[in-house]
């Protein structure tokens, strides 16, 4: 009986829970269209705190240096990371579909991977900012800059959570094919994830 | 009582692998354009041809990462195969989004620019 | 009217299909109707809360220099009463038709996800709780229901109101965002054959565009209290001119929300109205498209007019010129909407019962808010009208000449199909001139005072301006507003004290939901109609040539229904003690944010696992 509800007719013919997934993702855009226009208005407006910096050299009127901390060799690997996930995921949904138990928990274990190391990346990021003088309450560089690459990390970890969970669920086998759309809303939030960092990589770290 | 509803749409054939893979590829090339472009015109590898390269910085970089988000979304997200609505549900507040990022933009620097002119 | 036979006959129904009865069943609804009227006995609740407050706030107001209320209890007052009747109020009472009536109208047995329908209720509950107990702590917020930045900073805020407020709205738009993605599911994808985007009925459109506005609007608001909440308690400077931050961007942001948020509250009563007027005029809505389209319009272009809020904040004469010329043009479809209105009214048979009354008076009460706003649509004129009470009686013509109105008209219509039995129609009209009289008589001398220069949100004004007669009369006014609310609730309680005998199809209803008993039996339809036009069941009845028999009450075998849960309360729990635990940083807060992250994952890992029936 429980089975008989995922094939139940709809009006398009379309799945409920695919439509309501990306329903959602469609109201995330202006979350983070929000936190990305506050960002770009914000970030120049620095009263207090060091300026220029992360990306230039700057020394402070009291002559207190401080260094370009962004890396951008680090964060080009995670944005490398987060696309290839992306395309992990999709063998992983691919092979979900075809009943490939092996290549789904391959691929899927692949993208956990990835998925892992962002948030690592992102966790030595921060920690490296903090301790050079770069914290949420800085200056409103800082605010801005944590607040929304914080939340997108946080959209990563809620992710990788849900993936794993999925991840343990095709081990025990509980992800046939007739089951693979669970594992297709999580990679629609998971390329929303990326394609939303897409953005914010340019903006964020290469545009000054 | 079956002659007005609609069985569960058959997936439209997916890609193959060999596309998926293809367009990772793309999209890796892509990101080290980016990153190149942003070497040349501020970073390590600025030479005297980067000052002609600035002003096309912006829109570039905003051009590489646009063509990134298509690719993700069209071939990844399977919007280029599944039905239109998929699409619709997505652009559309992307739309909005756009024009709501343009307007704090646009507002704010006519804000700060009419407050130092003198109002 | 109905026999003791058929009474019986309920009676033996509801005993032997187990209809259930007990607190239990209530808190682990998952049926679409009950979920409805847990919104609507909730949302009266804090209705009549909002209304205690606004007349407190008359009493104050009522002489001039007047001592009744202290300045910050006066201003604890107004913000609360805005924002319960906005949030807790109107919006809710919303939620309730379209948790009752959307399944209904399309021919569908429930929403698409009724366990997420049941969160969104529980979450609702809990911010209007958190909101609200506040004023146990006398920290209610006081810094009005918009909260401009930078009054709300730790610098001028120092005291937790201003906290309350945003964690509690942040908990409402959880709920709303939930309900918006499952409702706007719901009606993309659930319509019964046949029923086309153009053949659904008017409530029902004006319900799928209000979650579309809810989707694309609150996440705006969600960054900005997150922004403000973080100046508080964090130490960054978003809108804190000291450290750079603009305070005009929490303005922007909130108005980018805001705007969108009054077209949330006007549309389900738009679309009520549209229900009601074709019913009671025995006549079809005139121009169904350009109803349907213009309610599409106004909600792309409210999100174009925001600013219209900032004209007295010196954006510059071009962004003035812009949001001015945007909020002029909105005023066109509306007026479409006005003359489609009248159009369905004129030439019909005008059956002179409590919804219709209800319903005209909507019209007039809205046009007058409608015509007032469209005079603040002018940025010089504003300039003069901005936080003066012409403005304050504006938003009360539309929402409670409008929202309130409508809702009401809806209530009654709506009535003996969610209960069983019909309001009575004496009270009703008492109820309907009472309302009408204390309406205008509170808020149309605003229209002058404001003019005269009268401010807003100021707790008392000293005599020799001219101001005291007015706002005497005023508060005779909501008196006698308030009296009519009290003629409601006897309404109320003399009618569910009496038998559940309403018929199917008192008023000789279009829509589906006349079609099935009332109140319906828990899985609505017996068996899924299909639709062959607009207005389905006056199609229906033609063809019949004649009205349809009383449906019967059969038996639900076979009949596949979701279970129940109480997980979704649950993870409810966790969301509030999650946010509410932000109160109570840096020292507890932290290990009750975590303790209620736990309870809410818990909750959400046994919903997605236990099977959904």
């Amino acid at each position: 009986m429980a089975e008989h509800a995922a094939h139940l007719e709809t009006s398009t013919g379309l799945d409920n829970r695919k439509l309501a997934i990306w329903t959602f993702i469609g109201s995330e855009c202006l979350f983070f269209a929000t936190l990305i226009s506050n960002y770009l208005v914000q970030k120049e407006t620095w009263l207090t705190g060091p300026g220029p910096f992360p990306h230039e050299a700057w020394t402070s009127p009291a002559g207190k240096a401080f260094e370009p901390i962004i890396e951008i060799p680090l964060v080009t690997v995670g944005t490398a990371l987060l696309l290839f996930s992306s395309l992990f995921i999709v063998l992983a949904l691919s092979a979900a579909q075809h009943g490939n138990r092996k290549g789904l928990l391959f691929w899927l274990g692949a993208t956990l991977f990835c998925g892992f190391f962002f948030v690592g990346m992102q966790v030595f990021e921060f920690t490296h900012f903090v301790h050079n003088g770069l914290t949420l309450h800085t200056n409103l560089f800082g605010a801005s800059f944590f607040t929304l690459t914080g939340f997108h990390g946080t959209h990563v970890t809620l992710g990788v959570i849900w993936l794993l969970t999925l991840w343990i669920e095709a081990y025990r086998g509980r992800i046939p094919p007739a089951k693979s759309l669970n594992l297709e809303m999580a990679a629609l939030y998971w390329h929303f994830v990326d394609v939303v960092w897409v953005v914010i990589f340019p903006v964020v770290y290469l545009i000054k | 009582m079956d002659a007005h509803a609609t069985h569960a749409q058959p997936e439209h054939a997916h890609p193959t692998a060999a596309v998926y893979v293809k367009v990772g590829l793309v999209l890796f090339v892509l990101t080290a354009l980016e990153v190149g472009l942003y070497e040349f015109t501020y970073g390590g590898h600025a030479g005297p041809a980067s000052a002609s390269i600035q002003p096309f910085f912006v829109p570039l970089l905003l051009l590489l990462s646009a063509a990134k988000f298509a690719l993700v979304a069209m071939f990844y997200m399977h919007l280029k195969q599944d039905h239109r609505l998929f699409s619709g549900v997505f652009v559309f507040p992307l739309i909005i989004a756009i024009v709501v990022i343009f307007a704090l933009i646009i507002l704010s620097a006519y804000h700060f620019a009419f407050a130092r002119s003198g109002g | 009217m109905a026999t003791s036979a058929l009474d019986q006959q309920r009676a033996h129904a509801a005993a032997d299909h187990g209809e259930k009865t007990g607190l239990w069943s209530w808190i682990t609804t998952v049926d679409h109707k009950r979920i409805g009227i847990l919104y609507g006995a909730t949302a009266f609740l804090f209705f009549l809360i909002g209304g205690i407050e606004a007349l407190l706030l008359r009493v104050q107001l009522g002489t001039p220099d007047n001592t009744f209320l202290a300045p910050d209890t006066y201003n604890q007052l107004f913000t609360m009463h805005g924002t319960t009747m906005i949030f807790l109020a109107i919006m809710p009472l919303s939620a309730m038709f379209f948790n009752f009536m959307i399944p209904l109208q399309i021919g569908a047995r429930d929403v698409a996800f009724p366990r997420l329908n049941a969160f969104s209720y529980w979450v609702f509950l809990a911010g209007g709780l958190l909101l609200n107990s506040s004023f146990l702590f006398g920290l209610a917020p006081d810094q009005g229901w918009y909260g401009y930045a930078n009054l709300t900073s730790r610098q001028f805020s120092p005291g937790m109101n201003v906290d309350f407020w945003l964690l509690g709205l942040q908990i409402l738009g959880i709920a709303s965002l939930a309900a918006a993605v499952n409702f706007f599911v719901t009606i993309v994808n659930m319509r019964a054959p046949g029923m086309t985007l153009m053949r659904m009925p008017i409530f029902v459109w004006m319900s799928f565009i209000t979650q579309i506005l809810l989707l694309l609007a609150f996440p705006v608001i969600t960054v900005a209290l997150v922004m403000l909440m973080f100046d508080r308690n964090f130490g960054t400077h978003f809108f804190v001119p000291s450290g750079g931050g603009d305070p005009l961007l929490w303005q922007h942001l909130f108005w980018i929300f805001g705007h969108p948020e009054v077209y949330i509250l006007i549309l389900p009563a738009f679309g009520i109205i549209s229900e009601v007027l074709p019913v009671f005029s025995r006549k079809p809505l005139f121009g169904y498209a350009a109803m349907v389209f213009s309610g599409a319009f106004i909600a792309f272009l409210g999100f174009g007019v925001w600013s219209h809020h900032m004209f007295t904040t010196g954006m510059g004469p071009i962004a003035d010129t812009f949001f001015s010329l945007t909020t002029m043009l909105i005023a066109v479809p509306t007026g479409v909407k006005v003359f489609n209105w009248m159009g369905t009214i004129w030439g019909g048979s005008i059956q002179y019962r409590v919804p219709m009354y209800f319903a005209l008076g909507f019209i007039a009460m809205f046009v007058i808010g409608g015509l007032s706003g469209v005079m603040h649509a002018s940025p010089p004129a504003d300039l003069q009208q901005n936080d003066t009470y012409f403005i304050v009686a504006h938003f009360h013509y539309v929402l409670f000449g409008g929202s309130i109105f409508g809702l009401t008209a809806g209530a009654y219509y709506w009535w003996p199909k969610m209960s069983g039995r019909m309001l009575d129609e004496t009270l009703g009209k008492v109820h309907f001139w009472l309302m009408l009289i204390g309406f205008n008589v509170t808020f149309f001398p605003m229209h002058i005072l404001g003019l005269n220069g009268m401010p807003r949100r100021v707790y008392t004004y000293p005599a020799g301006l001219g101001f005291e007669t007015l706002n005497q009369i005023e508060t005779v006014g909501s008196f006698i507003l308030a009296l009519s609310f009290l003629v409601f609730i006897a309404n109320i309680v003399r009618t569910m004290r009496s038998p559940r005998n309403a018929p199917a199809d008192p008023w000789n209803g279009a829509t589906l939901e006349w079609a099935i008993p009332s109140p319906p039996q828990e899985w609505n339809f017996a068996e899924i109609p299909v639709v062959h036009g607009r207005d389905a069941l006056w199609e229906l009845k033609r063809q019949r040539g004649g009205p349809l028999p009383e449906p019967p009450r059969v038996s639900g075998k076979g009949i596949h229904l979701p279970n129940p849960s109480y997980w979704p309360p649950v993870a409810g729990l966790g969301v509030l003690v999650a946010i509410g635990g932000v109160l109570a940083f840096p020292t507890h807060g932290p290990w009750l944010s975590i303790a209620g992250g736990v309870i809410l994952f818990f909750g959400v890992f046994k919903w997605a696992f236990e099977p959904a029936g």
